[in-house]
């Protein structure tokens, strides 16, 4: 069978599965669709977790950026694993504790401001929105090359896939699908992983094969993958190439970031107890770390693989894969110096190869000669990672809206019926305006996975951290924070990374304290704590209900009376 | 529960917050970035030690973490009579 067969029967009966799941677990109630009715198994919604919080940057694009980046791309690893521990520690078990609904509840109750909740709505909407456009573009690039449909098909197709468990099953569905999906795509991720690491090493475990030897030359892999980069003049594989105060920056912006998420935040109020959302933090972590563990085997792997196939060779004998993906423009080849073969070197004027990060994943099972079911696996493993992400912001938004602003603020007397279809409004609107943007992708999709981040850690993680932990912290504090955080951030991004304002992006020379716009959220985040603090001691300490609040969420007891309304 | 116990099981609580901070802190930003360079010239199977540190190390330090602040927290939970 071909592998378009193989993609139409196993992306089809993954679809069968979501959607029955969806129908299966429908919400009936807001519990339901905002927190699935609070009785998710830890384990359960660390899987979950896992699926929510991997999106198509992490299955498709991350391994390929390490692959290019070398131990530059150590950030991704460290940073979007690390800001688990903090989840864990520092957030997780306390929200959980408060026992609401929502990240803009608990700025809102915890700062008796409405001023407060609203400035977290509009942090929330912003981060999901600029996270979501990215997603359906995945979604639409996956579909485009194996179901060889356009691209703006395929954000339609996933579109609809979304609408229907986002707005039918609420945070039920999405948990019970979530975790279908992450089995979908953990396995998708392996099998190839394991393959390629058989063939190449010898070695069963993707994770020690990035240790071991290769087998053909039987010199370390690592070893020759430096000799090999540096014998075409690129950096040494192994060393990197960043200013270490940037690959710290982008480090702790994205473990910052990623503790500040709201998608993830909503997570650990699904569970019944203060310990389950500790718990759950830890299999979240297990269950994304088998995935973040392979992926610099799966790198280095790759990297060795395409200088060995393309390096020198004859342009004319080129696999199969190097023509379908130059096809899609994913691989470029010109032959500037007429040879026939391909140079491809760090020398930016003698260079005969261009190829994008992304189809270092999507290529691997072709590049390793792996059959077609496992290349339609993949296919199916990468929606499952975009899909999943995608419903997670999307109840994002629309709890935001139904939740936050409609129920909390404009119209207090609303019935749990009528809250329960304006969620599915919020719904229906967040879907069209996240495929809007797929279909047409504004300029600062590129930029979305920093400006996420960047946003998150500039905002809601101090307001968050403080809030629990300084019980003088108060409303004056959180805002003027909140505020002077997103806008710094904001500012730093449309001038340095998307060249707004400005006549050009200005080059790395005039960085601030050689901080790229990537690591930018961590200044960003210092700032915003820095100024709660003063602010914060220079007005009138929070009103006592409040400090008890801090005192309750400070003990796991009572979990279950806090949670009515 | 008394306020001076809820005080003790506080401080306890943010001790081994701060201790399981600071090996956070350790393995990703002291032995995988600032002193990366020192870690390099030794090395695990044929990884340089701060590579590996950085790229796959840190991680599963970090799980560990997290799963001995589980353990350890629901055993201070019972001790302080504050669990559910």
């Amino acid at each position: 069978m071909s592998v378009q067969i193989w993609t139409f029967i196993i992306v089809g009966l993954s679809f069968a599965i979501y959607i029955g799941i969806a129908f299966w677990s429908r919400a009936g109630s807001t519990k339901d669709f905002y927190v699935a009715g609070r009785g998710v198994h830890p384990i359960v919604n660390g899987m979950a977790t896992a699926a929510d919080w991997m999106s198509a940057a992490s299955f498709i694009s991350m391994a390929g950026l390490i692959s290019f980046m070398g131990y530059d791309g150590s950030v991704y690893l460290m940073g979007w694993t690390g800001g688990y521990v903090l989840l864990a520690l520092l957030l997780a078990p306390y929200l959980r504790k408060f026992g609401k609904f929502t990240v803009p509840d608990f700025i809102g109750d915890r700062y008796y401001s409405n001023i407060a909740r609203t400035v977290a709505i509009i942090a929330a909407i912003v981060v999901s929105f600029t996270y979501v456009a990215g997603q359906m573009r995945g979604v639409g690039v996956v579909f485009a090359r194996f179901l060889e449909v356009p691209i703006n098909t395929g954000v339609y197709i996933g579109m609809a896939i979304v609408f229907i468990y986002a707005v039918i099953g609420g945070m039920k569905g999405i948990t019970y699908t979530q975790v279908a999906q992450y089995c979908v795509l953990i396995f998708a991720y392996m099998v190839p992983a394991i393959f390629i690491s058989l063939t190449l090493t010898g070695n069963v475990i993707p994770q020690f094969g990035l240790l071991g030897t290769e087998s053909s030359s039987g010199t370390f892999l690592l070893q020759k993958l430096d000799m090999l980069q540096r014998d075409l003049g690129f950096h040494e594989y192994t060393t990197g190439t960043k200013p270490m105060i940037d690959v710290f920056a982008i480090t702790f912006a994205l473990m910052v970031g990623t503790a500040g998420l709201p998608h993830v935040i909503v997570r650990f109020f699904t569970v019944p107890k203060v310990s389950d959302a500790r718990k759950s933090a830890g299999w979240a972590l297990l269950f994304i770390a088998i995935l973040y563990t392979t992926a610099p085997a799966i790198a280095a792997f790759a990297r060795t693989n395409l200088i060995n196939t393309v390096s020198e060779k004859n342009y004319t004998e080129m696999p199969q894969w190097f023509k379908s993906w130059e096809g899609t423009g994913l691989i470029k080849f010109e032959d500037k110096n007429s040879d026939g073969k391909i140079q491809y070197v760090a020398n930016k004027d003698a260079n005969e190869l261009n190829i994008d990060a992304d189809i270092m994943v999507l290529a691997n099972p072709e590049i390793a000669n792996l059959p077609p079911w496992v290349i339609a696996l993949v296919a199916a493993g990468g929606l499952a990672a975009a899909l999943s992400t995608a419903a997670g912001l999307l109840l994002v938004i629309s709890t935001s809206i139904s939740h936050d602003l409609i129920k909390k603020q404009l119209k207090p007397s609303i019935t749990e019926k009528q809250e329960l279809m304006w969620a599915r409004i919020g719904a229906v609107f967040a879907v069209i305006v996240a495929g809007y943007f797929g279909i047409n992708p504004p300029g600062f999709v590129a930029a979305t996975v920093a400006l996420a981040f960047g946003f998150a850690a500039a905002s809601f993680f101090p307001a968050i951290i403080l809030g629990i932990f300084d019980k003088r912290m108060n409303k004056e504090g959180a805002i003027t924070g909140m505020v002077v955080g997103l806008i710094l951030m904001f500012f730093y991004m449309s001038v340095y990374k998307l060249g707004w304002f400005v006549e050009a992006i200005p080059p790395a020379s005039e960085w601030w304290f050689d901080i790229s716009p990537e690591g930018f959220g961590t200044v960003a985040m210092f700032v915003n704590l820095i100024i709660s603090l003063v602010v914060s001691r220079l007005t009138s300490p929070p009103p006592i209900e409040v400090q008890q609040i801090v005192e309750d969420i400070r003990i796991p007891r009572g979990a279950g009376s806090a949670q009515s309304h | 529960m008394s306020q001076k116990n809820l005080k003790e099981y506080w401080q306890k609580n943010i001790r081994i917050v701060l201790i399981l901070l600071s090996v956070w802190f350790l393995v990703s930003y002291v032995l995988s970035i600032f002193i990366v360079d020192v870690l390099n010239s030794f090395s695990i199977g044929g990884a340089k030690l701060g590579f590996w540190f950085a790229q796959q190390g840190s991680i599963y330090v970090f799980i560990v973490l997290i799963f001995y602040y589980v353990q350890y927290m629901n055993k201070l939970d019972k001790k302080y009579d504050v669990h559910e």
